[in-house]
């Protein structure tokens, strides 16, 4: 019971003389809730187009290097000159 | 695609609109308790409540039914936990205004009983809010309910006065 009263008084105590609201606290919120999500989609773009250029990358180089063709043998048979 | 972009945004803009229309001057109340500044001079808290909406917009088509109340509140609850522990320790730190029910607590004491008491926050969800232990949770409660219930405290001089008014 004392303590529903003690909580009681200090719930009124926080309770009394709210604060005005001010009238820009809504266009501020929507410009910088705006402004994060542009930077976020910018973050997204910019990814999607990183992985895009490392994949044509690796395509070029690969096409280019062939790693998978069996190398030439590198030494000459002898040659048994007449 | 264009169109359903647009009629989106100007969904969402209404929506959230109507949200701080309702919500505004409770959130902001619960703001100023927090940095315990004085109702008519409030930037710190104005500020603190800001950026939780903003967030909250930034995120507002991925609540999937979620109440944005809950979200705001926990923006605003880690926005403060964080300013909080890096102004700790500076000099230039701001006194909490004396006209505030809550100055003579600490920061984290201001959190909690804001939350538990003002906001009706549950006792596990406050823990898990501010990554504490139900049990640490309810200490600093109980500190911080006596704290505000205990008389104010005479300036040292008073008192000094009076024990020489004894003597």
């Amino acid at each position: 019971m004392a303590r529903m009263n003690r909580e009681a008084t200090v719930r009124r105590l926080l309770a009394q003389s709210p604060p005005p609201v001010p009238p820009e606290l809504h266009a501020e919120a929507v410009r910088r809730g705006t402004r994060m999500l542009r930077r976020r989609e910018l973050a997204r773009r910019t990814m999607w187009l990183l992985l895009l250029v490392a994949a044509v990358v690796f395509v070029v180089w690969a096409l280019t290097v062939r790693a998978w063709v069996e190398p030439p043998p590198g030494t000459a048979p002898p040659l048994t000159g007449r | 695609m264009r169109p359903r972009h647009a009629s989106r945004d100007a969904l969402r803009a209404r929506e959230f609109e109507a949200y701080v229309a309702g919500a505004g001057g409770r959130l902001l109340h619960t703001a100023t308790l927090l940095t315990a500044e004085a109702p008519d001079d409030n930037p710190r808290a104005r500020h603190l409540l800001t950026l939780a909406l903003a967030r909250t917009y930034a995120c507002w088509d991925g609540l999937r039914g979620d109440d944005p109340y809950d979200r705001t509140r926990q923006y605003l609850a880690s926005g403060f936990a964080r300013g909080a522990w890096h102004r700790h320790g500076r000099l230039l730190r701001r006194r909490p205004h004396p006209g505030s029910p809550l100055a003579r607590l600490s920061p984290r004491e201001r959190l909690v009983l804001v939350l538990r008491l003002y906001e009706g926050v549950a006792e596990e969800q406050t823990a898990a809010l501010l990554g504490l232990p139900a049990e640490r949770v309810r200490a600093v409660y109980h500190r911080a309910m006596a704290v505000v219930l205990s008389p104010p405290r005479r300036p040292a001089g008073a008192v000094r006065d009076v024990q020489a008014a004894r003597s």
